[in-house]
């Protein structure tokens, strides 16, 4: 069953288009990833479903209710966490908490029952009365993430929850998430890292406001068409600059290593001799399998 | 019911766990009070006096006593020997030159009409009309002083006539026209900074996915600055009432009632601002120019309506400190009640409507 519903969004900002014609649907009870960098929509695309945001066209439905028409329906279902910090600082942690239970109509006895349990998942418990501005990023994410529990959501639209976390922080974040879709909810989280894909049900690749690519970890790298190599050289920025102004390759850089990709219909012995001048040479080059991030690199160039 | 009051008490919070601010919205308007009731003081005092009696008798020194003695003039040290009022004002060692002719004393015993000159520097147009003022007061207690009681004072007539504040004090005048102007900076300032702040930090976007109105958000957010500004209001009232012995007359809760009127009007501005602007820096300049420049020039506090351009009396209308300074030297020097106030209250009230009308209107639950 569809618990969010998306068609044909579009937002945009003077002449940037943020948001242009989207397209997608969440599952009840899966983990769904918006994939993409920076300024490719996922925050627009998050206040939209969230009713912040007056989008230009097209429609929004959450447990069936319409955003823009019913969003007094939708709010008891929804769970929102910004992509910024959005509690209080100078609030304890559970302050903040009994704040957004206020909020959401919750009773004094359901709130202390609910606090709890909240607790006890995020660990917070020992930090009750520590301001929240005084918390770690980690434990700020899982605060904000309490804060958007505290009334059961169906639906939870989590931006960008684990940017600027540490990777053990990360980890726990996501073991949360997965506690959460277990028990039911839906999940739509937005992210920038690559990982967090695996981690996730289903993921949407998302550049320039367009969807470009939806399917589970293991579909996705599937749409990769052509052949992925790596190539044993140090990425230099003027190497980098002079692979990509070779017609019909393109190519990232890889930690230490660069990543070359041939189109289907093309080999990788047409460009020998380019290659060579740029001092790659051809047994520096191994076939790889291509991963996510090489898939969606590819998608973003076509 | 249970939404506006957490957020009163979140916002209570606040305003207690920022000490700074706290202080400052304690704090300055004490220490204006101070400033406004002692430093800036329009009182004229040592007005440089002197004095060519030209009767020299019992009678004109008795008189020049009355004016050496009202505590406003001082003996000037003019060279004895000029004669000429325009000769010694020209020197600078006096301010004002008083002339009494011979046959005052007669004048005096025989209840006749008598003139006496006065001659003033104009330079300084405050001094000039501090000067003849207090010199009526002066000649006349001295006429009363030789008059039986109930006796029509003959061929005295005074030009300037000082009702509600007899004793010309400013303070009077200033320190409930600053309950005025620290009313609408503590509730336009504030307000809008505390809304300005939760969208410059991003509260306002998680907060706005709950189930709650722009209303409630309103209310529940401005409650505790009512109450601030109430107890500011109070403090200053203190002030004025047992440091600067400024008369409080009338009702208390006559003014109490306005009080509140008031600084919901001005809390509608400082909402208003708020939607306006994005940043609490940003806010806090707003405030400052909207609310606190016009409730000191344009309200009548220091500069009287009548003498402004036309285009500024048409825009006091919309100062709501304009109705309040009224209602309250009302209220505190004249002791007047609501059968006197009440086109001000009536104007008051209506100007606040209009004002909350509109900031309800443009507060949005949306960011973009």
């Amino acid at each position: 069953m569809n618990v969010v519903v998306v068609e044909n969004l579009s937002k945009r900002y003077g002449s940037i288009i943020a948001v242009d014609n989207f397209n997608f649907s969440a599952n009840e009870g899966e983990i769904l990833a918006l994939v993409g960098p920076d300024g490719a929509g996922k925050t627009s695309i998050f206040r939209s479903v969230c009713g912040l945001l007056n989008y230009d066209s097209g429609s929004i439905a959450v447990s069936g209710y319409n955003v823009s028409r019913e969003f007094d329906k939708v709010k008891p279902h929804l769970g929102y966490m910004p992509q910024n910090f959005s509690l209080y600082p100078d609030l304890s942690v559970e302050e903040n908490l009994f704040f957004y239970a206020g909020m959401f109509g919750l009773k004094k006895k359901e709130f202390s029952e609910k606090k709890k349990h909240l607790y006890q998942f995020s660990g917070l418990g020992p930090f009750y009365d520590r301001r929240a501005g005084a918390l770690s990023g980690g434990m700020k994410q899982k605060l904000a993430l309490s804060c958007a529990l505290v009334h059961d959501p169906k639906v939870l639209m989590l931006d960008e929850p684990t940017t600027g976390v540490d990777p053990l922080s990360r980890r726990q974040f996501w073991d949360i998430l997965k506690e959460l879709r277990n028990s039911g909810s839906t999940i739509i989280v937005s992210t920038p890292y690559m990982d967090e894909v695996a981690l996730s049900d289903r993921a949407i690749f998302i550049f320039d406001g367009k969807k470009l690519a939806e399917g589970t970890p293991a579909e996705l790298p599937r749409l990769f068409s052509g052949k992925a190599y790596r190539a044993d050289v140090t990425p230099t920025h003027e190497l980098m600059e002079k692979l990509g102004k070779i017609d019909g390759l393109s190519s990232r850089r890889f930690g230490s290593s660069v990543h070359i990709y041939v189109a289907e219909n093309d080999a990788l012995e047409n460009y020998d001799s380019q290659l060579e001048t740029l001092g790659i040479q051809r047994d520096a080059l191994h076939e790889i399998p291509p991963d996510l991030e090489d898939t969606f690199i590819q998608l973003m160039g076509r | 019911m249970d939404k506006i009051r957490y957020i009163a008490i979140k916002e209570l919070r606040h305003i207690l766990r920022d000490p700074r601010s706290l202080i400052i919205a304690i704090l300055m308007p004490i220490l204006m009070t101070f400033l406004y009731g002692y430093a800036i003081n329009l009182d004229i005092k040592n007005i440089k006096l002197a004095v060519l009696d030209f009767d020299n008798s019992f009678e004109s020194r008795e008189l020049v006593g009355y004016f050496y003695n009202s505590g406003y003039f001082l003996k000037s040290e003019a060279a004895p020997n000029l004669y000429d009022p325009e000769k010694i004002l020209k020197t600078g060692d006096a301010n004002a030159v008083l002339v009494i002719p011979p046959g005052f004393a007669d004048a005096v015993a025989s209840q006749e009409e008598f003139e006496l000159g006065l001659s003033v520097d104009g330079a300084d147009a405050n001094m000039s009309a501090a000067t003849s003022s207090y010199s009526s007061m002066a000649l006349m207690r001295f006429i009363e002083a030789k008059l039986p009681p109930g006796m029509e004072i003959p061929g005295v007539t005074l030009s300037t006539q000082v009702l509600y504040n007899p004793d010309l004090k400013s303070s009077h005048f200033f320190v409930p026209g600053l309950i005025a102007v620290i009313l609408m900076m503590i509730s336009a300032l504030l307000t809008s900074i505390t809304i300005a702040r939760e969208k410059e930090t991003g509260t306002m976007e998680q907060l706005l996915t709950a189930p709650v109105t722009p209303q409630q958000v309103i209310i529940g957010k401005v409650i505790p600055y009512i109450g601030l500004a109430l107890l500011d209001g109070i403090f200053i009232l203190f002030f004025a009432v047992f440091l600067f012995g400024v008369p409080f007359n009338g009702s208390i809760l006559l003014m109490l009632f306005f009080g509140i009127i008031y600084i919901i009007a001005a809390l509608s501005i400082g909402i208003f601002i708020s939607t306006l602007v994005k940043t609490q820096q940003l806010a806090m300049m707003a405030a400052q120019l909207v609310t606190v420049l016009p409730s000191v020039m344009l309200s009548g506090y220091i500069f009287e309506i009548k003498n402004m351009p036309q285009i500024l009396q048409y825009l006091t209308y919309m100062v709501p400190a304009k109705y309040f300074l009224i209602i309250i030297r009302g209220i505190m020097l004249k002791g007047a009640d609501f059968t006197i106030l009440w086109i001000q209250g009536t104007f008051l009230i209506l100007l606040t409507i209009f004002l909350l009308t509109i900031a309800t209107k443009k507060f949005s639950l949306k960011i973009g």
